[in-house]
């Protein structure tokens, strides 16, 4: 395993697109190379080293070359975009689109990371300490096909547009999250422990939800079929009992879309 | 010299003139089509050698959608259609992107790679014709025109019911040269209309709502004006019902409405020399035939209903087709026809949008997918190449994809590809849903088109069908100066290893237009002048007149004034009016 650490130390006034930063470029390369790529801000390209401090080689391929990012890039976007193995940490808060695409490999982000992590992922893991903003595994504006494979793990919050569009894979959230959570998805899974505000699995067709919270205002559109306790997904344990729910029956696909919702937490439903 | 050029020894397919693959030199002079260069000019003349290479005359596509209202409408709810298909600028072209619904640069630079030189944009709303020009003026490397969507306008359908002929003619020629358009599109007779009240209309004799004219009425009326004021190319019908399955009935029964209506187009221009006549001489254009081809009686036995409109195409003179092809992978889905789109939303339960064009047609626009699992879309990517197979007489029929309703425009060469070699249809097969043979005979179909085929459904047809041929779709003498050189060495050509024919087709080794050299495998290196046509109809002034009394007093409840209606030529590049003259 080799790994390759870099410092944040440029100036991040404007944001830093950075997809060149992934095993997959860094595999096979030295210190020097690496700090050769480029990446955009703005109009312009710039070799890596003017915004971070490069130290270490890259392994012979993506899956042994570990990319450390020591410290807070909050300004930097796209870091693991499509990379398909190896390993991503980053000790601090990332930016926008992180790991997006990403087909194998692992992502950690040890702070919070922005919004569309893991957009249209399909595979590998990402695991996010911190809380996120919106568009959580999100289909891209505009699309219908978010998130197909792989897992999203995030231990704090998220806001908005979860998993839009799933068709696969999964995304647990331990906290809270507010709109559209699980909307127009037709596959997959997303679990999240805290509670939804409203429209969550609106126009889904397919796929599983389950809210350990309270949803603030439910989704019209939903049929109940019963109530089942002790939720189990492969790994993923869900204890309680769960009013079951079948929808989105709103929309004119009829969906066959699956809403499990705490029984503790939502008795006036 | 500008617009002066040499191509040697090319194999040359030339289908107005019956050139046939003949090894042959093309001379240009001034942007025109000369028998030979003078030793003067040939000094410093571009010389192209096309030694081993196929010469066409530049591709001609008389029905596509890349600009205008719903265009845009596209464009503007598809972002996750722009963000994968992009390019960059370079010092002579626009940066661009969209696969399915390209901005206007993009459009005209991916045409112009594939050797195309002339598009016709098939649907101007005439309140957004305007829009539509300024489109069509940004889209470089391009001559266009546009047809002007007729078939539910609310003058017409009131002089249709009063019988008042006279007074619907002048109101057309009138309106083509207020929008500054080509030809008559009617799209779902009478249906749209019904539209604005939440129906449709399902057979040719039900007359629609308050107008109570019928899109028997409609065909028929519309089609005979056609001829009565000359214009150049046939009525362009989208006949109704279209995307039901069963539809493919009230298509056949729609084409026989004109069968007695005898094209007259009556142009003042100056026709390049051809051997076949140029001049068209069907009364009736029906538009992507597979999506108005659809058998069965519901969704569960669907099937191809392509044969019996062939059928009856082949047992007449009077029609000619597009196909409208599906490729399989992304399309845009955009049309005149407001209820079709309606249906497409239930069925899919996409984002969708709607319009209502006030007193004059409607329009809707939805992505959609055309996957190879799916039983249905197998089926109507067979249906497509059946129509153009089934046709007898290539003549009788054009290839299209409907872009961006079938797929995208830059899937002509796949297309290509799969008419020329069994082997690429049969391989097809096997990745595609069993419905696709079950449902369908394509299977059975073995034959292969050839080269000469080929150029006259992509350009010859087209530009004859359209009434362009007198300087476009032809390398005769006097013709515009637009060739396409593709790499393909006809004495070598293999059809089963089809994927070089799809690369060859897909970036032409040369376009030129005009005599110059516009793109070069897959590079635009110049970007030239470019010509709108539209028609330019005079009609008797005591019935004009007439009818602008009744135009301006209904005017009121237009959302714009009488003035601002017009587009004037300000909008368009290269105005070029014809002059079409109608029966006195």
């Amino acid at each position: 395993m080799a790994d390759v650490i870099l410092k944040p130390t440029g100036n991040f006034d404007l944001t830093v697109e950075a997809e060149v930063v992934t095993p997959d470029n860094f595999a096979g390369k030295t210190t020097e190379e690496i700090g050769k790529l480029l990446v955009w801000q703005g109009p312009k390209e710039y070799p890596l080293t003017d915004f971070f401090s490069v130290q270490g080689n890259g392994g012979n391929s993506a899956e042994d070359t570990t990319i450390i990012v020591d410290g807070d890039i909050p300004r930097v976007k796209r870091i693991g975009q499509e990379m398909t193995a190896g390993r991503v940490l980053i000790k601090g808060s990332a930016g926008m689109h992180m790991g997006s695409g990403m087909k194998g490999g692992e992502i950690i982000i040890e702070g919070d990371a922005d919004s569309w992590a893991g957009m249209e992922m399909k595979g590998g893991s990402i695991h996010i300490k911190g809380n996120t903003k919106d568009h959580l595994g999100c289909a891209y504006r505009g699309s219908w096909k978010g998130m197909s494979g792989g897992r999203i793990t995030v231990d704090g919050d998220a806001v908005s547009q979860v998993g839009g569009g799933l068709t696969g894979g999964e995304i647990v959230i331990g906290g809270s999250v507010k709109h559209f959570c699980g909307i127009r998805i037709n596959g997959g899974l997303i679990v999240v422990k805290g509670n939804a505000v409203r429209t969550v699995g609106a126009e889904m067709t397919g796929g599983t939800i389950v809210i350990g919270g309270c949803i603030e205002r439910f989704t019209p559109g939903f049929e109940m079929t019963g109530v089942e306790s002790d939720l189990k997904f492969n790994d993923i344990e869900c204890p309680g009992e769960y009013k079951k729910f079948t929808g989105d029956y709103a929309i004119p696909q009829k969906g066959k879309g699956t809403l499990y919702v705490s029984c503790e937490n939502n008795e006036c439903l | 010299m500008a617009g002066t050029i040499a191509i040697k020894n090319g194999y040359v397919y030339d289908p107005l003139n019956e050139i046939n693959g003949e090894m042959m030199d093309i001379f240009i002079k001034n942007g025109k089509v000369v028998t030979e260069l003078s030793g003067a000019d040939m000094k410093d003349v571009k010389e192209i050698d096309a030694k081993g290479k196929t010469v066409m005359p530049g591709g001609v596509d008389s029905h596509s959608h890349v600009a205008g209202a719903k265009v845009n409408v596209g464009r503007m709810m598809r972002p996750e259609d722009h963000y994968k298909f992009y390019q960059k600028r370079t010092p002579i072209t626009h940066s661009g992107c969209g696969y399915t619904v390209p901005s206007v640069y993009l459009g005209g630079y991916e045409y112009s790679k594939m050797g195309y030189t002339t598009v016709f944009e098939a649907a101007v709303p005439p309140m957004e014709a305007r829009h539509t020009h300024e489109e069509m003026r940004s889209t470089p490397m391009l001559d266009m025109g546009g047809y002007l969507v007729l078939g539910n306008n609310w003058f017409l359908m009131r002089y249709f019911k009063e019988g008042d002929i006279d007074k619907a003619a002048a109101y057309i020629s009138w309106m083509m040269r207020t929008h500054k358009t080509y030809g008559i599109k009617c799209v779902n007779p009478a249906g749209v209309e019904n539209w604005g009240w939440g129906e449709n209309v399902s057979a040719l004799d039900q007359a629609n709502i308050h107008f109570e004219v019928t899109p028997e009425d409609i065909i028929k009326s519309l089609t005979e004006i056609n001829e009565k004021l000359g214009i150049p190319m046939p009525v362009h019908l989208h006949a109704n019902n279209l995307g039901h399955p069963g539809c493919w009935e009230i298509t056949r029964d729609s084409l026989k409405i004109p069968k007695n209506v005898k094209a007259k187009p009556n142009t003042d221009v100056e026709w390049a020399e051809t051997k076949k006549n140029a001049k068209r001489h069907e009364s009736v254009y029906l538009t992507h035939c597979q999506f108005n081809a659809f058998g069965g009686t519901s969704w569960r036995d669907f099937e191809s209903g392509v044969k019996g409109i062939t059928d009856y195409v082949n047992s007449t003179d009077h029609v000619v087709m597009d196909s409208g092809c599906v490729p399989f992978g992304d399309a845009t889905v955009m049309t005149g026809d407001g209820p079709a789109i309606h249906d497409l939303y239930v069925l899919t339960g996409h984002k969708w949008s709607n319009t209502d064009v006030e007193c004059e047609c409607g329009s809707g626009v939805l992505p959609f997918e055309y996957l190879k699992s799916n039983p249905v879309h197998s089926v109507q990517w067979a249906m497509g190449l059946e129509v153009l197979l089934y046709v007898k007489d290539a003549w009788k029929s054009i290839m299209t994809t409907d872009s961006p309703n079938g797929g995208p425009f830059i899937k002509y060469p796949q297309i290509i590809a799969w008419l020329m070699s069994n082997k690429a249809r049969q391989d097809t097969f096997d990745e595609c849903h069993k419905w696709a043979q079950d449902r369908s005979d394509l299977g059975a179909e073995t034959r292969e088109m050839d080269l000469f085929e080929i150029a006259t459904i992509t350009r010859a047809n087209p530009a004859r069908t359209i009434g362009m041929s007198y300087r476009k779709g032809t390398l005769g003498i006097g013709a515009d100066g637009d060739v396409a050189i593709y790499d393909i060495d006809p004495k070598k050509l293999e059809v089963s290893d089809y994927e070089s024919i799809i690369r060859s087709f897909e970036n032409a080794a040369y376009t030129i237009k005009a005599g110059e050299v516009v793109s070069q495998m897959g590079e635009i290196v110049a970007i030239p002048e470019k010509n709108t046509f539209y028609s330019d109809i005079a009609v008797d002034a005591d019935d004009e007149k007439r009818m602008l009394e009744d135009v301006k007093k209904w005017f009121k409840y237009y959302t714009l004034g009488f003035n601002n209606y017009p587009t004037p030529e300000k909008y368009l590049a290269n105005p070029t009016p014809i002059q079409v003259n109608a029966e006195k």
